[in-house]
């Protein structure tokens, strides 16, 4: 059975048991301008990602301001979460966990700083800073040069070190 | 008593279940006999009480009911969580002060009227519902456990952690969740032929998000309005939460603001560097969503000592994400036997389920243990047994079997057997 026809079986057995065929109906029609301000989402293939650009040399100014605080100098040693480092660590007695080591996608970057960060401060960021301070943060673990473009053609091409290691435990029907 | 305690079911001291029954007929016959002169009362006999008052607030001599083990990550006060304290409370439903957080910016004050729930991406209508709107759908209501991944990552700890039941297990709950179900919403929406999985975003400051497959979207999803009867609480997600019965916390994104239906997995933070647990041959295992069978003695537990010896109730909450608990076995011998415990009348999946045992101590050391057995024949396994395979630091979705040290002294403490 298709995923569209299940689907359907499923809407029907709903509406059989509990709603008698009846819904309220009472969605409203939401425009593609609401959708734009209310959607964040990006997905690994790119899509959702916003036209702007930025490289590490720009980024660095970006992090120096609003992440190094709580990040540390180049992304490693601060209060919170480790960014950098790490390589090679991940099966050892002592891993060390960060973007470059463990994240497999480089787009949750992206739609991680956009959504959440500077933590005291969301959405305060442009788009040309995230891609700039994602860019940073790349360059960090040694994954981009300094001076490459990072948008949204080149974020979702980058291979992290970790993205040949994941395994699915749940995969839809 | 003494007959009751001539059947033993297993070893150091386990009896037959249905003592609960003998010993309760006994106490109420002892209640009806006794007879006390009026002068001899206690105040609360003899002078009339408080007032009636517009909510309600636990005695002033319950001490222990309150959230345990706070952290929140550097700087921050609502980057974190709060634990429910497991050892000081019975039955299987959670008061909703006392439910567990785990929050990632804080929790948002969000006025109902403003705030709506978006639905778009791969749908035939995007359409968007005003709480108004969702109070006039037809809902349900089930009583259901709600689960950190995280929940007992102490036990990952090479030497065993000190601390109380509530601050090694209290990352689980169980609320009667009442809501709209995902599905009649999707239904209006329609969504298109490759619709695979949803991404649920929150309105809170970190805009919290999770995919989901659409197959439990459409199962058994709801947007939660309710919890234990009244609106949800501000950390519960209020106005409204997504609710997914049995699967891992974090995917029920609170403050629910938008759906936006996909083909695949964003991959958000949450889901790929957080609740990811790593394989010791380099493996990242993602997406184990539905949480695994588990049980935990609550009492006696750490901080619970025990006193004279003679018969104590050993109790405690098992639950599954794989639906029903079947059967809880206890140990009283560091798991050299087992008995079955007496499950409380309520067996209801995706929920806590409250076991009982009667255990006579006879003053000496003891390991108690409990065992759970959901109905899809998931046995809880041994602590060796989770931690085989995994890398060092993976602590997400732990359900090892927990064992607490009853020393000679009556004190209770956490030990790995």
């Amino acid at each position: 059975m298709s995923m569209y026809r299940k689907l359907l079986v499923a809407v029907t057995i709903v509406a059989g048991n509990v709603f008698a065929g009846d819904s309220p109906n009472l969605g409203e029609a939401v425009t593609a301008a609401e959708i734009a301000v209310a959607d964040y989402t990006v997905l690994p293939n790119g899509d959702g990602l916003p036209t702007g650009s930025g490289n590490a040399k720009n980024g660095a100014a970006v992090y120096a301001k609003h992440c190094l605080a709580c990040h540390g100098d180049e992304g490693r040693d601060g209060l919170n979460d480790r960014l950098a480092g790490g390589h090679g660590t991940l099966l050892t007695d002592n891993p060390v966990r960060t973007v470059g080591s463990y994240w497999p996608y480089a787009t949750t970057l992206f739609d991680y700083v956009r959504r959440a960060m500077p933590y005291t401060t969301p959405g305060s960021l442009t788009n040309d800073e995230i891609y700039a301070v994602a860019a940073y943060i790349l360059f960090l673990n040694g994954l981009v040069a300094e001076d490459t473009n990072i948008n949204s053609e080149t974020l979702p091409s980058i291979k992290m070190p970790n993205s040949d290691k994941i395994v699915w435990q749940y995969r839809p029907e | 008593m003494t007959d009751i305690g001539d059947l033993p079911v297993a070893g150091n001291g386990l009896l037959n279940r249905r003592l609960f029954l003998q010993a309760g007929a006994a106490g109420a016959a002892t209640i009806m006999t006794a007879q006390a002169s009026a002068q001899d009362q206690p105040d609360s006999m003899r002078i009339p009480g408080a007032g009636m008052s517009e909510s309600g607030a636990p005695s002033r001599y319950e001490s222990e009911l309150y959230r345990r083990a706070i952290a929140s990550q550097p700087g921050t006060t609502g980057a974190g969580v709060s634990r429910t304290p497991l050892e000081h409370l019975d039955g299987i439903i959670t008061p909703s002060r006392l439910h567990f957080e785990r929050h990632h910016s804080g929790i948002p004050d969000i006025d109902p009227g403003r705030h709506r729930l978006i639905i778009h991406g791969l749908v035939k209508r995007p359409l968007s519902f005003s709480m108004d709107a969702l109070a006039r759908y037809p809902s349900v209501s089930r009583i259901q456990f709600l689960e950190c991944s995280g929940n007992s990552g102490a036990l990952l700890s090479a030497e065993p952690v000190q601390s109380g039941c509530g601050e090694l297990h209290g990352l689980v709950s169980a609320s009667e969740w009442g809501g709209v179900p995902l599905s009649a919403l999707l239904a209006e929406t329609g969504v298109t032929a490759n619709a695979r999985w949803i991404v649920a975003s929150g309105a809170d400051a970190a805009k919290m998000s999770r995919s989901v497959p659409l197959d439990k979207i459409m199962d058994d999803a709801i947007v939660a309005l309710y919890q234990n009867g009244e609106p949800l609480r501000p950390a519960n997600g209020y106005p409204m939460r997504l609710f997914l019965p049995g699967w891992e916390g974090n995917m029920s994104v609170k403050w629910l603001h938008t759906i936006k239906v996909v083909d695949q997995p964003a991959m958000t933070k949450d889901e790929t560097s957080k609740y990811s647990d790593l394989q010791d041959d380099g493996d990242l295992q993602l997406f184990t969503f539905p949480m695994a069978v588990k049980s935990v003695i609550t009492s006696p537990s750490p901080g619970l000592n025990l006193g004279s010896t003679g018969i104590y109730q050993v109790s405690g909450i098992a639950w599954s994400g794989a639906g029903r608990i079947r059967r809880v076995e206890v140990s009283a011998d560091g798991g050299e036997s087992w008995a079955d415990a007496a499950l409380d009348e309520l067996v209801l999946p995706h929920c806590l389920t409250r076991f009982r045992s009667a255990w006579a101590w006879n003053g000496g050391p003891a390991v108690i243990l409990s065992r759970a057995t959901d109905e899809a024949g998931n046995v809880q396994p041994t602590r060796a047994a989770v931690l085989e395979g995994r890398a060092v630091g993976t602590f997400y979705h732990y359900n090892g079997i927990q064992a607490w040290q009853v020393n000679r002294d009556g004190s209770v403490n956490n030990v790995y057997v």
